[in-house]
């Protein structure tokens, strides 16, 4: 692929602005992310940054309730918000005549959001149905992201629910949300990202004249999460009503994904020679040769790599029969990984992997939402959207010895075992 | 909060600023898509083949589809057995040497099957194109089927089966589709456990020599190709993938009539699914823009009358959806919700009372304006990936359209007018249309669904 033109700038109010324009398609992607997740919620307030997110999209001083929904769709275009460990990002693909209304409708709520007591109590009732439909009516809801955090960490940042408790959603208040706002929402807290079919000079044009004038407030200081890393083996364990087999998720540590980058990617390296594909180390020995998993899967962050600072999640998890004792599952893992420590992969393995890699980035960023939401977190927490673009060849070049040295590192004195008991008796009640 | 001797303004603060409210800014000017370059063409063996030339990315996605459907009672079971086994080798490579090779190309190749088909989706680093088709025809003309791999994949499809049976989607889809189809073939979408246990390598190998064929099936693809040179290429690869026999379509769904919603218990379920469906018509028909822009206001869109009624109004729901399902040349509106027991009863109500909302209170010039689009700009959007691409011209190749209808859809959208958005919400979203399910804690829902009405509940 061609090196992408990037343009960065930052506003005088502290907004920092990446623009990756693409002329192949009609279409233009605007994300905004806020440093803030669901590490940084307040203790008592589970589950707010999410909460919150869902009332970004309520109403501002400009615009009545449901009319940013209408104003994205009704130009042609689609949007959505998520929340992260580290940060929240707000996001809409649209036909590239609709960039400037994209643009003022990210600055309008970033300037004056709506924030209403009506609003918030509705919207209290769809995160709890959300958290119904994805975790508490389904078998293996939460597994890993919300069960395994808690076993593996201890400090209420790195181990509480991200979706959060539905007490403490109830008891959100209209000032919990003002605080929130003025602490966390200030364009020096944020990165705007634009790509596809823009022309630079009128895009910086737009952007100063939406966001020029939202006031600067200062970034709040950026809280460390640091906590140590588990000195034993840590086990814990949840009754899942809907589960029919049990499963397994296993963490450990990884390196500092922003000060070790190359320590990282090894381990997502790492990841794809264990369970990436049939020929893959795990998949070949649990899943064909012996076989005791029904599926396995290893990776890095409770959603995917890249979007959280240190510390930083590994995990392998498996669904496995009733038959078969967890224990050999961990055994079977625990040699596998001793192997590579002692013998590092050899090239072709490591082309496996990295090729698969390289198209599976290729593809993502075909997606213009993606490599838009891409681009911002980079920008956000590596201070550098461009290393999106560079990730491809950095992890062609970890080396044999670099993945022997991240699988020795994953310690079974050091990691966390969440096992998930499945339901006993059909149809028990839960509450 | 976080810093509780931190002055911050009250809500009401931050939402006012000295300048007040600004306004909407217009839209520019819209620009159109590129042209496409492309090839939609017949091979000497049958095989349809649409190439087009998407150069975003050096990649190259490509879908077949194979229509694959039987009446044989063990046809569903056999069927996903030999979706799973397809790819674990050939006279000429082992399960680990295909996935070897695939991925020194940055290549995956992946198999499924429903009651209408068998599909096999990939991508690939676009330079390693003449590997992934050598892949694909190998396994299309030599897959063996070893008994160890028929046996270990069985084993583990039953404990996959089992899984996915827990999963409230699965059990509510199973339970429309008996409903509203009977035991017509097409509800055999998830096969019985028992049934899967035995299957035998031989049936899945007599499977494969009697179903697996090209003349009648779809290939796409869609990247960083030359799309002139696809068909020699493809004639090569897949030459010898050869039959007279056409691959096994669907016998045609029966048509559906409305009728009583039926209760279907799942005890100690905390939340419930509402699963409704009505006949239409498919995209070759003249009213489908209008009815898709129907749609799109019913339940068809985030903006539409139903998510901002029991979504952002009551919240009732985190998604309500509706949308088209195309079977062979038919096409069924489906709507779906799910909510939380207490509101399950209301919830089904607003859904059905905005269906006749929706013919005797027309979407408005605003609403259609809003609903069209959003039509287009997403097509585009949906289009302008490689995948995207792929994937939407592979539901269009099915009932023979292409790549002409992608492209002159836009069109047909923005002739569609107000009025003929009208009849089609009258004439397809007529309450008395629709038939369905609501799947949840029967103890809990049935007096309020009794007391709704329209619904059967069963002791």
């Amino acid at each position: 692929m061609a090196d992408p033109e990037l343009v960065r700038f930052t506003l005088d109010n502290g907004l920092r602005v990446v623009l990756a324009p693409d002329p192949t398609a009609p279409v233009v992607g605007v994300s905004v992310h806020y440093d803030v997740g669901f590490r940084s919620e307040p203790e008592g307030l589970t589950g707010f940054a999410h909460l919150f997110e869902h009332l970004m999209f309520q109403g501002s001083e400009s615009l009545e309730k449901l009319a940013h929904f209408r104003h994205v769709q009704s130009s042609g275009g689609t949007f959505n918000g998520s929340t992260h460990p580290d940060y929240t990002d707000y996001f809409e693909v649209l036909p590239s005549a609709a960039l400037e209304r994209a643009l003022f409708l990210e600055a309008d709520r970033m300037r004056a959001p709506k924030l209403t007591a009506e609003n918030l109590a509705n919207q209290i009732e769809v995160v709890k149905e959300e958290i119904r439909l994805n975790v508490r009516n389904r078998p293996y809801g939460g597994f890993p992201w919300i069960l395994l955090p808690p076993v593996l960490y201890s400090s209420f940042a790195n181990a509480h629910d991200g979706y959060g408790a539905f007490e403490d959603l109830e008891g959100a208040t209209l000032d919990d949300c003002a605080a929130f706002f003025d602490t966390f929402y200030s364009p020096a807290n944020a990165v705007l990202t634009v790509a596809g079919d823009l022309e630079v000079a009128g895009a910086k044009e737009l952007i100063q004249k939406h966001f020029g004038d939202v006031p600067h407030r200062p970034a709040p200081p950026r809280r460390s999460f640091a906590e140590p890393p588990p000195e034993r083996e840590l086990v814990g364990e949840h009754d899942d009503p809907h589960a029919p087999l049990p499963a397994l998720a296993v963490g450990y540590r990884m390196p500092d994904p922003i000060n070790d980058v190359d320590g990282y990617l090894a381990h997502l390296v790492l990841a794809g020679v264990l369970t990436d594909g049939d020929g893959s180390r795990l998949q070949q020995r649990l899943v064909h040769v012996e076989p005791l998993v029904v599926d396995i899967g290893a990776g890095a962050g409770l959603f995917g790599p890249f979007e959280a600072r240190d510390p930083d999640t590994f995990t392998i998890t498996a669904i496995h029969p009733p038959d078969v004792p967890r224990e050999r599952v961990l055994a079977a893992l625990d040699e596998e990984l001793e192997k590579l420590a002692a013998t590092p992969p050899d090239a072709q393995e490591l082309k496996k992997v990295t090729a698969r890699w390289a198209a599976g980035l290729h593809s993502e960023h075909d997606r213009l939402v993606s490599r838009t939401l891409a681009l911002g977190a980079f920008e956000l927490l590596y201070g550098d959207a461009s290393l999106v673009y560079q990730l491809a060849d950095r992890m062609a070049a970890v080396t044999g010895e670099a993945v022997s040295a991240a699988a020795k590192a994953l310690r079974p004195d050091a990691r966390a075992v969440l096992v998930v008991n499945p339901a006993t008796t059909e149809g028990t009640d839960e509450q | 909060m976080s810093s509780p001797t931190q002055a911050h303004r009250s809500a009401e603060e931050i939402g006012r600023t000295a300048t007040g409210p600004r306004p909407l800014p217009a839209l520019g000017a819209a620009r159109g898509a590129a042209e496409l370059s492309h090839v939609d063409t017949t091979l000497a063996n049958g095989l349809r083949v649409l190439a087009v030339r998407k150069a975003t990315v050096p990649l190259v996605e490509l879908r077949l589809w194979i229509p694959f459907a039987g009446e044989d009672r063990l046809h569903p079971a056999t069927a996903e057995v030999l979706a799973e086994t397809l790819l674990t080798g050939t006279a000429r490579r082992d399960r680990v040497e295909i996935d070897a090779e695939l991925a020194l190309i940055g290549g995956d190749l992946g198999a499924g099957v429903d009651p209408e088909r068998l599909y096999l989706n990939a991508s690939a680093l676009a330079d390693g194109l003449p590997t992934l088709l050598d892949v694909l025809g190998d396994v299309l003309t030599g897959a063996t089927y070893a008994d160890g791999e028929v046996e270990r994949e069985r084993d583990r499809l039953i404990e996959r089966i089992a899984v996915s049976r827990t999963q409230p989607r699965t059990i509510a889809r199973e339970a429309l589709q008996k409903h509203r189809y009977g035991d017509h073939p097409a509800t055999r979408e998830v096969p019985e456990a028992d049934d899967v246990a035995a299957v035998t390598p031989e049936q899945v190998r007599a499977l494969h020599a009697a179903s697996v064929l090209p003349r009648g099936s779809v290939l796409v693809l869609v990247g960083d190709i030359d799309p002139q040179a696809v068909p020699a290429e493809l004639e090569r690869a897949l030459g010898g993938w050869a039959s007279e026999r056409s691959a096994v379509q669907l016998p045609p769904l029966p048509e559906l009539a409305g009728g009583d919603v039926l209760l279907v218990p799942r005890a100690g379920a905390v939340q419930s699914q509402i699963r409704l469906s009505a006949q239409t018509v498919p995209r070759t028909d003249p009213r489908y823009p209008a009815l898709q822009l129907a749609n799109l206001a019913y339940g068809g869109y985030f903006s539409s009358r139903l998510v901002e009624n029991i979504r952002e109004d009551k919240g009732y729901t985190y998604g309500a959806h509706s949308g088209f399902e195309f079977t062979g040349d038919q096409a069924v509106v489906n709507v779906d919700a799910d909510t939380a027991n207490e509101v399950t009863a209301a919830a089904l109500l607003e859904t059905r009372y905005e269906l006749a909302r929706l013919g005797l209170v027309p979407p408005t010039d605003e609403e259609v304006e809003s609903v069209r689009q959003y039509a287009i700009g997403s097509l585009v959007t949906a289009t302008s990936s490689q995948a995207g691409l792929a994937a939407q011209l592979m539901a269009l190749a099915t009932t023979g359209l292409g790549v002409e209808w992608l492209q002159e859809h836009p069109k047909r959208v923005a002739a569609v007018t107000g009025a003929q958005v009208a009849e089609a919400a009258l004439e397809f979203f007529a309450p008395g249309r629709f038939t369905g399910v609501v799947v949840g804690d029967a103890d809990m829902l049935a007096p309020k669904l009794s007391a709704l009405g329209g619904v059967t509940v069963r002791d």
